[in-house]
């Protein structure tokens, strides 16, 4: 009754393709936006920022990237953790090596070296598909991990091989608190997310799903797939790379290789799987999913321990953690193959047509 | 009829396509004048597809060439073809699934758009930088092409989830899209019943009549290959063995073994 469309007429196409047509929705956005910049400053503690929104944000940027190249353009990639370590090695470098080298600067540089070093790993995409792949951007992993421990240039010869940054400063203004940095990673993400959005449903976007879906029928109109392929791996790159530019400089502040380890990779794989592939909406469910719900399991675990009075030991923690969040996945899956993207647009449908079935 | 058939528009020579030891094609030519219904039948297997793939650029013949317009090639690439004004529909759905009617549509128009990946990611609805605009103009031509083919009840469904003689209609407003020259229709009424027939049928004729598009047809309902078409070629394991008006191939005796075998 409350979230319908009646009534709102379309008299241009212009009207029909706003990234949210529905009044309601753009309402919602402005008010998530309202709190994600005003609100949540007010309420949060250092705790809530240091530990899950900032991982959380970033973490996000980086699953947008990911999802450009495997959920629009349907190459799997398991090379995102190298390219979020080009990126913050390179950032690091320009912001070291280069006198007054504005922080901004740095990490845009980092996403352009990362789109060079992915769109180079992108080429065997131009003749294997699909699981082949995933295997060959491997290979990134591989490389970079070997480069960033062994290259002594890369850590500008740190004896330690850790590297690490301070003072971030943005035009006067100092990053250094847990809320400015929040800030920071806020704006990053949401600039990257409108690029990402508009580039998917424009004309390179469609190029990008078309090469997904049934690649013949893509060239025969026109599309060149090489192209298109090296596109998508060069967009995705980059916000990879300025994500992984972020982790560094802004979450951890000091760090080595093993933060962009395949791990890394993997986590990203899963966030866009279950937040939705091709969706730039179920990045953020899917961040959310792989880095709230733990923590939230690991506070709730000896809550509800408490409750019937039993009292939890950590190590019992930490194994009902993993066990439920493993069954969710398995369980999140198996109700919606399509991600938390496809839930969320389901139940959208459900409200629309409330209180009536269909 | 009335139309108007012009001079020859493809104009293919002497194509041979060999995959390995198999041969595709062997030694076939035959020609398509401007405005004209072109049908190409044959039994299954007789290389109708392979013939249309080699137009398209998706096979490249070993021998032969392809003379488009005056211009003559023995390689097509695929990007040129649909620069030149080639589209083509598929056998099998060869759709976006993942996309809705409209964009599916809207890739056809995608050679046309001038608006490079940076002025696409700050599409905006003020129209700086000009993609959006680019873009609500391309969205008015498709939009008349959804009138056309009367699909608009489903501009905002994904594909998969039309029938199957949707899906067909929407490959056809992909191929309109491009507006082509020269429609390759691969064919367009396998597993329809008659009356989505008889619909596919009058939008390939209007197609023709309105748009002055070249058709190239291939099908294997005899009914709608005799009513539609003005000269079909017939092909039977990859040779070309009649050629001519319905009339004339009805009464080929090589066309009628192929078709209906014969005793000796």
């Amino acid at each position: 009754m409350i979230y319908q469309e009646n009534g709102q007429l379309k008299i241009s196409y212009r009207a029909d393709q706003q990234i949210f047509p529905i009044l309601q929705d753009r309402w919602a956005v402005l008010a998530i936006l309202a709190l994600a910049f005003a609100g949540i400053p007010m309420l949060a503690d250092e705790y809530l920022f240091r530990a899950i929104l900032i991982p959380f944000l970033i973490l996000s940027l980086a699953a947008i990237g990911v999802n450009i190249l495997v959920g629009y353009c349907g190459q799997i990639s398991m090379g995102s953790g190298a390219f979020m370590a080009v990126g913050a090695y390179m950032a690091y470098n320009a912001y070291v090596r280069i006198d007054a080298m504005p922080l901004i600067g740095a990490l845009l540089v980092g996403g352009a070296s990362a789109t060079l070093v992915g769109m180079f790993f992108g080429i065997p995409s131009l003749r294997v598909k699909g699981l082949y792949l995933a295997v060959a951007t491997l290979a990134a992993q591989f490389f970079c991990d070997w480069a960033f421990l062994r290259i002594g240039w890369f850590t500008n010869n740190s004896s330690s091989g850790s590297v690490s940054v301070s003072n971030l400063d943005v035009l006067g203004w100092t990053v250094s608190s847990p809320l400015e940095k929040y800030l920071f990673c806020l704006s990053f993400v949401v600039v990257f997310a409108l690029i990402a959005k508009n580039l998917v449903r424009s004309a390179i976007g469609r190029e990008w799903m078309a090469i997904r879906d049934m690649d013949v029928a893509a060239t025969v109109i026109g599309i060149r797939p090489m192209y298109a392929k090296l596109s998508a791996f060069a967009v995705s790159s980059f916000i990879v790379g300025v994500a992984g530019a972020l982790w560094g400089f802004v979450h951890l502040g000091a760090w080595e290789p093993s933060a962009f380890s395949i791990d890394r990779s993997f986590q990203l794989l899963f966030m866009v799987i279950i937040g939705g592939m091709g969706s730039i909406m179920g990045s953020f469910f899917g961040a959310a999913f792989i880095v709230v719900l733990p923590i939230v399991l690991s506070q709730l675990v000896p809550a509800l321990g408490a409750l019937v009075g039993l009292s939890i030991s950590t190590a019992a923690v930490s194994h009902i953690e993993a066990m439920v969040f493993g069954a969710l996945i398995v369980w999140f899956l198996i109700v919606e193959p399509h991600g938390l993207a496809k839930l969320w647009s389901t139940g959208k449908q459900k409200l629309r047509v409330w209180p009536f079935p269909h | 009829m009335s139309k108007k058939i012009g001079d020859v528009i493809l104009d293919v020579q002497n194509i041979s396509l060999r995959f390995g030891g198999v041969k595709a094609l062997t030694d076939i030519s035959f020609n398509v004048r401007e405005r004209e219904i072109r049908s190409i039948i044959g039994p299954n297997g007789a290389g109708k597809s392979s013939m249309l793939n080699c137009i398209n650029g998706v096979y490249q013949p070993q021998e032969g060439s392809i003379v488009f317009r005056g211009q003559t090639f023995s390689q097509m690439n695929s990007r040129q073809v649909a620069e030149m004004g080639i589209a083509r529909t598929f056998q099998n759905l060869a759709l976006f699934k993942g996309m809705s009617v409209v964009d599916n549509i809207m890739t056809g128009r995608n050679l046309r758009i001038k608006s490079n990946l940076f002025m696409q990611a700050i599409r905006n609805p003020f129209g700086i930088g000009g993609a959006q605009r680019e873009e609500e103009q391309h969205r008015e031509f498709v939009e008349h092409i959804i009138d056309f083919l009367e699909i608009q009840a489903y501009r905002k469904t994904p594909v998969g989830q039309l029938s199957y003689g949707l899906q067909k209609r929407v490959d056809l407003g992909r191929a309109l899209a491009m507006e082509p020259k020269v429609l390759l229709l691969d064919e367009p009424m396998a597993g329809m019943n008659l009356e989505e027939k008889q619909d596919m049928s009058r939008f390939i004729l209007d197609v023709n009549d309105e748009f002055g598009t070249t058709v190239v047809l291939i099908e294997h309902d005899m009914g709608v290959v005799m009513d539609i078409s003005d000269r079909v070629v017939v092909l039977d394991y990859g040779r070309k063995i009649g050629d001519g008006t319905p009339e004339e191939v009805r009464s080929n005796d090589e066309v009628i073994r192929a078709y209906l075998g014969t005793t000796n």
